[in-house]
């Protein structure tokens, strides 16, 4: 009883405070029907719940106001300003009378007939100033809001039983997929499983606490640490209100702290050495947390003096952690990089706050562990940015299920990066002193066998197996083979015992609908005990094999038939839209074969030495952003996207090369030689330029040579004997130099290397046509 | 009031564990291996929606690992530091109550007893050793180590 008495109190509080606005309002506008309608839902409410409890008084008072608020309603009445008044002294009675029987005390004393006599018409006016008194005197509790304090415990015990009921309704599920059953069975399930949904959702959200709890210490913190060393900080925080599991929260406490500890000790700089640098004394430093998808971004930005990737590169190739040939390869985030690596630390002498060689890598195996991911960015003089990025949740997580001799595992979603079958044709797998290594369209990745780890024995052959590449946070890849992959489910992830965890190779433990247990990797342990060398494996090969990685991108493509009937594929962004046309509409005009679409006319390809037929043509609508042209086929086979390599015609042509497309060869149709054909052939020069690439360089012949062709080159591979006016060579790769023509030098890398670097960094599209139209005018003198 | 000890069989031996400790008695039917956890870690298991970390109190013990061929295997379960363990026991004999604290243990014991013994306590029955359940779920030193 006390219990419902309880909710009474908050129903009834709750509303009041809702009302609190309205009465005002309706007192003012008296004919106001919205406010009507809530006060009269309130005294109500309040009568309703008064028959149930033993409350007379309020009940008496309820039923009053109700009856006069309903005569209103009804328009038997006119809300004059006596009857607003007498309504709302019986309303600020209520609340006293709710306050009261709230603290358990007496319900306070006088007669309500008087208010209730006020009600009625031409009565006068209540007094007022007893009201107004009593209403004071109990403010305070009104304006508690209603909120409980619940136990973690009995939030996690509420949660294992909806994992309990999910589980339930899984088993339930599959019992009624295997026997028939009634329709209405069906949707009774069907609604239970809602339900379920909801509540799961629901409990899952009353684990989230606001970011801001772990923020609140921050500013305290930050003070302490710059009064210690005699910097001025200004701690600027932003995004408290993004909610976080709160077991994240404390797990990312650690990291965030020493981060922050670290901007401010080695980041942000003295007053005097600010000044000096042309900055404001105080530093400042901002902290920002943001939620993107299912991660929690948190950014640390000093404006400090940043850190120096090459002091970095020093530091570690004096304590051995690089190679030197490594080392000149780095990009300048990999540089930054190694500030996670163990045993190095730029500070110069060990402070009591930060620097003591164990810090960042501590840092980012704790984001790791949780699944996280930390990056970090900087420029010398202007500061550094360290972002951390986190999953919302550690309990939920996306895990595609694998299985190996019949067991299964997990494996968490966002470390995968493709999955792709052993002996699939772009995939070839060798074996090097024991050590297996995978080629991947080209990218050589580490492979390790599951069933190797984790010692147990499969009779699947290794051929047969699955590859899955994992990019563990952090960033470095390798393939692990599986015997099978099952299915992409969403997992209640459990921390696992400390037993099972020392194997490293574990991130927790699940259920599986079925209710057994299911252990899931952590990609990073796998390859730890797996024995890939992550970082210098990453390291070297990252460079190398940035080009292939850029083409092993899918490509979407369009895979139609000809109408010669061969099977011929057309990058999907080209293509505007599918047109059809009657045959009449095809006619060779102006020395092309043309079609005519509407008012447009277009000139059509694909079309030379077919027939036509009678009836309609269908063709695509090709768009390179300026001219359009149409081309002729017989029917469009499927979307597909080009994921092998493709073999580049010898000659360019309408055709650039064939590739395996959903198993079968098709020919690659080359947009850009078709517009250069039918749109540009007028603007062609009679002699050519002719540009030599590699041609055993991937990106060059996929990326850049349209580019360089639509330039007006002709393009030459660098076994073709004659003189090329213009060769393209990546920077560092061995050409031979010829005084005669000119060399443009590629990059990889946004940055140049130095002052002298004249080499052009290979997306930079400006500087590529301003050199290869430097070239070509050179040439024209 | 004396403290109550649930009696189990491990490796044909009688002991003790502290009632207090153990939550429920189970049969576990299934049973998940956890590739190269320490040879103690029998697998995982599930009971309702938790799942336990089913320890073989012999291999603990270090005395030959426990009989799993005919399938199912009676376990006490036992919530410690936040993790739900199964104790793949022999038998579960009896609750009984201690008729005296827990005393030392001096005669010499084999290497594994030694580890997880917490004191002989008196019973009904005669004096048992009380098994320190912390002791048998972490196992053996080079688990530890590993």
């Amino acid at each position: 009883m006390d219990d419902l008495i309880a909710d009474f109190v908050a129903e009834c509080r709750e509303m009041l405070e809702a009302l609190g606005g309205e009465i005002v309002a309706w007192e003012s506008e008296p004919d106001d029907r919205a406010r009507l309608d809530s006060i009269f839902r309130f005294v109500h409410t309040v009568k309703g719940n008064c028959g149930f409890f033993d409350f007379p008084r309020l009940e008496s008072l309820s039923h009053a106001a109700e009856d006069a608020l309903a005569d209103v309603r009804a328009g038997r009445r006119h809300p004059d300003g006596q009857l607003v008044s007498a309504v709302l002294a019986i309303i600020d009675r209520i609340a006293e009378m709710v306050a009261a029987i709230e603290a358990g005390e007496e319900m306070p004393g006088g007669d309500d007939s008087a208010l209730i006599h006020a009600l009625a018409p031409g009565a006068d006016g209540p007094a007022a100033p007893a009201v107004a008194t009593a209403a004071e005197g109990h403010a305070r509790p009104a304006s508690a809001p209603r909120t409980i304090r619940l136990s973690v415990e009995l939030l996690d015990r509420v949660m294992s039983t909806v994992s309990d009921m999910v589980l339930a309704r899984n088993e339930l599920a599959r019992r009624l997929r295997e026997s028939p059953t009634d329709v209405s069975v069906d949707g009774a399930f069907e609604r239970l499983s809602a339900i379920i949904a909801d509540m799961r959702d629901a409990i899952t959200r009353t684990r989230m606490q606001r970011i801001e709890n772990l923020f609140v210490g921050l500013p305290r913190m930050v003070r302490d640490l710059s009064a210690e060393l005699g910097k001025q900080v200004l701690v600027d925080i932003e995004g408290g209100d993004v909610e976080l599991d709160r077991e994240m929260i404390e797990m990312i406490r650690d990291p965030l702290t020493h981060i922050i500890r670290n901007a401010v000790d080695h980041g942000i700089e003295k007053p005097a050495d600010r000044l000096k640098a042309g900055k404001r004394e105080i530093g400042i430093l901002a902290v920002s947390a943001r939620q993107s998808g299912n991660q929690i971004l948190i950014d640390i930005h000093d404006d400090g003096r940043g850190i120096d990737g090459k002091k970095l590169v020093v530091k570690a190739l004096d304590v051995g952690l690089l190679e030197k040939d490594d080392a000149a390869k780095l990009s300048h985030r990999e540089q930054l990089a190694l500030i996670f690596e163990a045993g190095l630390s730029t500070a110069k002498a060990v402070t009591s706050i930060s620097g003591r060689g164990v810090g960042m890598d501590v840092v980012r195996s704790n984001v790791e562990r949780i699944g996280g991911i930390v990056e970090v960015d900087s420029r010398v003089g202007e500061g550094t940015r360290m972002t951390l990025r986190v999953p919302l949740t550690l309990t939920i997580i996306p895990a595609l299920t694998v299985s190996i001799d019949g067991q299964h595992f997990a494996i968490p979603r966002s470390a995968i990066e493709e999955i792709v079958r052993a002996n699939g044709e772009s995939v070839t797998l060798e074996h090097l002193g024991g050590a297996g290594v995978a080629t991947i369209r080209g990218r050589r990745v580490p492979e390790v066998s599951l069933a190797k780890i984790l010692g147990i024995e499969t009779a699947i052959d290794p051929r047969d197996r699955t590859l899955i590449v994992l990019r563990p946070a952090g960033g470095d890849v390798y393939a692990l083979s599986v015997d099978r992959i099952h299915d992409h489910e969403e997992l209640v992830v459990k921390p696992a015992a400390p037993a099972v965890m020392a194997t490293g190779l574990y991130a927790g433990t699940t259920l599986a609908d079925d209710g057994s247990p299911i252990l899931l990797f952590d990609p990073a342990g796998l390859a730890q005990v797996g024995g890939v060398k992550l970082e210098a494996q990453e390291r070297s090969t990252r460079i190398a094999e940035g080009p292939a990685a850029v083409v092993s991108k899918a490509t979407a493509v369009l895979l139609f038939r000809a109408l010669d009937g061969s099977r011929r594929a057309v990058r999907l962004a080209v293509v505007d839209r599918i047109e059809e046309a009657p045959v009449s509409a095809v006619r060779q005009a102006a020395g092309q074969v043309r079609v005519q679409l509407g008012e447009a006319i277009l000139p059509l390809a694909g079309a030379t030495g077919a027939e036509l037929g009678e009836g309609k043509v269908r063709l695509f609508r090709l768009n390179d952003g300026v001219h359009e042209i149409g081309y002729a086929f017989a029917e469009v086979i499927d979307f597909a996207a080009i994921d092998n390599d493709v073999i580049h015609a010898d000659r360019p042509g309408e055709i650039s090369g064939v590739s395996l497309i959903g198993g079968e060869p098709a020919e690659l149709v080359d947009a850009h030689w078709l517009f250069a054909n039918h749109v540009g052939a007028a603007a062609r020069t009679s002699e050519q330029l002719v540009c030599r690439l590699p041609s055993d360089d991937p990106w060059m012949q996929n990326m850049l040579r349209p580019i360089v062709e639509a330039a007006g080159y002709r393009v030459v591979g660098d076994e073709h004997e004659s003189n090329a006016d213009l060769v393209i060579a990546a920077q560092g790769s061995e050409v031979p130099v010829d005084a005669s023509n000119k060399t443009i030098w590629l990059r990889t890398e946004p940055e140049a290397a130095g002052k002298k670097d004249e080499s052009i960094y290979r997306y930079d599209r400006a500087g590529l046509l301003m050199a290869l139209k430097t070239a070509n005018a050179g040439r024209g003198n | 009031m004396n403290e109550l000890l649930l009696v189990v069989t491990i490796a044909g031996e009688r002991v003790a564990l502290p009632a207090a400790a153990v939550e429920s008695v189970v049969e576990l039917d299934t049973l998940i291996p956890v590739p190269r956890a320490a040879p103690h870690v029998a697998g995982l298991s599930a009971l309702r929606s938790r799942v336990l970390t089913v320890i073989d109190c012999k291999r603990s013990l270090e005395l030959g690992e426990s009989d799993r061929s005919d399938g199912i295997r009676e376990a006490a379960v036992v919530d410690f530091d936040g993790h739900h363990y199964a104790l793949i026991v022999d038998l579960v004999e009896d609750v009984v109550e201690a008729l005296s604290d827990a005393t030392p243990v001096r005669a010499a014991m084999g290497a594994g007893w030694e580890r997880v013994c917490g004191g002989m306590v008196d019973t009904e029955t005669g004096p048992l050793l009380l098994v320190d359940v912390a002791a048998l779920i972490a196992g053996t030193a080079e688990a530890k180590a590993a």
